[in-house]
């Protein structure tokens, strides 16, 4: 059974580019406006959507992605509203995959299996829980994976040849490589780096291999893109949210903001192998 | 007693107290955790590291610390004989001092050439900016912005030793987002920096090693306790933020049923005021941050509170895994301290003792000040004074009306 993530990947396969994942904090800055925005990420490009689930401590982001997460817990944000937010774009939108990226808590406060049920319910494809790595996957991996979602694991590059078979045990789905040690948001320092470390990877796994962590612009995609199976940009997606708000509040150019970097960045993908 | 009914046998090989502790970091982290861990089960049989560690005791802390009977104030209590164990009379200032010099020691080992340090009162800080300078190694100390306000002086002491301070704005500027921060930078310069956590929590092997470094204080109280008196206590009372003078003092008791065990929690305002207090086992859930499953303050999402209490060291609304574990057990009676008792218990003590207490240890003696009482006066009841109070004269003079 092929799932939506392994579609998404394969047409971009035979598209002969890399996947374009996008991600946008969930219900920021407030929550019609961050569904607008998610309605609207499969017509500018985005083939993956990474939903993020805000927390009070995101112990592994960047000041950026810390704010976006702010605004929406402000904006009365909860893990079941962002749940609501995958269903409704699954009344439209029946083949992007949308992941679930954030942290551990609010999923472990909620209940992992009714977590499970309603997020299959709702139509989410994938997880990304940044402080469950593979030494406890009896949290949420394993049960996740048996109730039909996958979970995605990120290796970064401190993760060597000996401890990748660890990593990769149980990921599905896709691998996610980080670019670099650090939080999100940071610079790239490296790109040849990046194209060595995901071939060094794919002689571990079949599943394919996104980059994020540092790609802010077209030509970064472009670049990183001949190496990678996908590309992730979040950072300044996010930042381009922030950059629209007056008071803090969503304006006008908000969801078109979003849509027009998209598109651009997505250009870029495209360019990658060309 | 070491035997399959022992409370001292944890964590598991998971690092895991029961259902808390673990390793709840990115994966960044992982390879280096692990490291760590086995630096640690190397470093903890080699005669050689324990020597380091018993010479710099001895010489450079000041160790033992002197176990005081609290003559004036046991009689103005009328009841039980009270006794501190004195770590504010160690170096620095308090126990933090233990901890730190153990943890340099292995980062050493390691080959790590960075230290950095979250702190909430400074004391850990401070501590850490000494052995820093000692062993010579550049140290970065993040400190949320509110406590660099309450606790200057040890801003200062800090800076003075060497260390770089980074005033944290994030959430409500205290201990939490501290540590958020100290993680972040961890994730990135990974490679060359050790992270010396100053409590007993964080994910395995941490709350594990900061509570053997800090046992030192119970082993040493129960030979000198019974030196004096030929018995055990009938009591053991320590204050409980992230709890490593606590599980320090309670390890060595933890499998004699006879001694009373007591954690004085930060109570703030009263555990009814949500995000009024940081008692987190009172008032908190199971949850997990910062690496560890622990109980936390929470709300009904699962987004992390801010806490509050009038002492920064408290102002923190998780707990080390193992109190979290001995709490479900009950083998330590945990009970909230207000701000209020706290600062009676720190003028008290000043008055009659001549001896000035932290404010995180006030919460300990407030706590002695009710059981004492009730207890008979051939019993004995033993508090761990922590640290000293000079760094809180400020804020505590506020309080009082005593500065404009």
């Amino acid at each position: 059974m092929t799932t939506r993530i392994d579609r998404a990947f394969a047409a971009a396969k035979a598209a002969n580019r890399p996947a374009f994942v996008t991600y946008l904090m969930g219900g920021d800055p407030d929550l019609a406006t961050s569904q607008a925005i998610l309605n609207a990420l499969p017509q500018a490009g985005a083939d993956v959507i990474e939903l993020g689930l805000p927390f009070s401590d995101p112990m592994a982001d960047g000041v950026v992605i810390q704010m976006a997460g702010q605004r929406a817990l402000k904006a009365g944000q909860t893990l079941l509203g962002v749940l609501g937010m995958v269903e409704e774009f699954r009344r439209k939108d029946e083949n992007t995959p949308i992941v679930l990226m954030g942290y551990y808590n609010p999923i472990y406060s909620f209940g992992v299996d009714k977590f499970l049920a309603t997020a299959k319910e709702a139509g989410v494809d994938g997880l990304i829980i940044v402080d469950l790595p593979a030494e406890e996957d009896n949290e949420l991996c394993i049960p996740a994976l048996k109730a039909g979602i996958n979970f995605i694991r990120l290796t970064t590059p401190t993760t060597d040849d000996k401890r990748l078979p660890v990593v990769l045990e149980n990921t599905s789905g896709f691998v996610y490589y980080v670019s670099m040690t650090g939080i999100t948001g940071a610079a790239i320092k490296s790109r040849s780096a990046v194209g060595e470390a995901v071939s060094r990877i794919k002689t571990h796994t079949d599943l394919p291999v996104a980059v994020g962590f540092g790609i802010k612009t077209a030509e970064d995609a472009a670049e990183i893109g001949k190496h990678a199976d996908g590309i992730v940009v979040g950072t300044v997606l996010v930042d381009a949210v922030a950059k629209t708000l007056v008071d803090g509040k969503a304006t006008d150019k908000t969801v078109s903001a979003v849509r027009e970097l998209v598109a651009d960045i997505a250009a870029g993908v495209k360019r990658a192998r060309a | 007693m070491d035997g399959t009914n022992s409370l001292r046998n944890g964590p598991d090989e998971h690092g895991r107290f029961g259902l808390y502790g673990g390793r709840f970091v990115a994966e960044t982290l992982m390879p280096l955790i692990l490291d760590l861990e086995k630096e640690y089960r190397a470093a903890k049989v080699d005669p050689e590291y324990q020597a380091q560690i018993k010479d710099l005791a001895t010489h450079y802390t000041g160790r033992p610390s002197p176990l005081y009977y609290a003559e004036r104030l046991s009689k103005h209590l009328g009841g039980a004989k009270v006794w501190f164990k004195r770590e504010e009379l160690n170096h620095t200032g308090s126990h933090k001092i233990n901890n730190c010099l153990g943890q340099i020691l292995l980062a050493k080992r390691m080959g790590k050439t960075r230290i950095i340090a979250e702190t909430g009162a400074g004391q850990h800080g401070v501590a850490t900016a000494t052995v820093c300078a000692k062993f010579d190694l550049p140290c970065t100390i993040f400190m949320g912005a509110t406590d660099v306000e309450r606790q200057m002086p040890n801003v200062l002491r800090m800076k003075m030793l060497g260390a770089e301070v980074r005033p944290v704005t994030a959430g409500a500027g205290t201990l939490k987002d501290a540590m958020n921060e100290a993680l972040r930078d961890w994730v990135t310069n990974v490679e060359n920096t050790y992270y010396l956590i100053g409590t007993a929590a964080g994910p395995h092997p941490y709350p594990e090693m900061v509570r053997d470094f800090q046992s030192v204080i119970g082993t040493e109280l129960k030979e000198q306790f019974r030196e004096l008196e030929g018995k055990l206590p009938d009591a053991v009372v320590a204050c409980v933020g992230g709890g490593s003078n606590a599980i320090g003092t309670f390890h060595a008791f933890l499998d004699d049923p006879e001694v009373a065990i007591y954690g004085a929690e930060a109570g703030g305002h009263g555990i009814d005021i949500e995000n009024g207090h940081a008692a987190s086992m009172t008032g908190g859930r199971p949850g997990v941050l910062h690496g560890n499953r622990t109980y936390l303050l929470q709300d009904k999402d699962g987004q992390i509170l801010e806490g509050h209490s009038i002492s920064a060291g408290l102002d923190y609304p998780g707990v080390g895994p193992e109190h979290s574990y001995l709490h479900d057990t009950k083998r330590v009676t945990y009970v909230p301290i207000t701000d209020n008792e706290a600062l009676e218990a720190f003028q008290l003590c000043t008055k009659m003792e001549g001896i000035i207490p932290a404010l995180e240890s006030a919460h300990g003696l407030a706590q002695v000040i009710k059981l004492a009482p009730k207890m008979g006066k051939d019993q004995s009841v033993v508090l761990c004074l922590s640290g000293r109070g000079d760094k809180d004269v400020e804020s505590v003079g506020k309080y009082l009306g005593l500065l404009k």
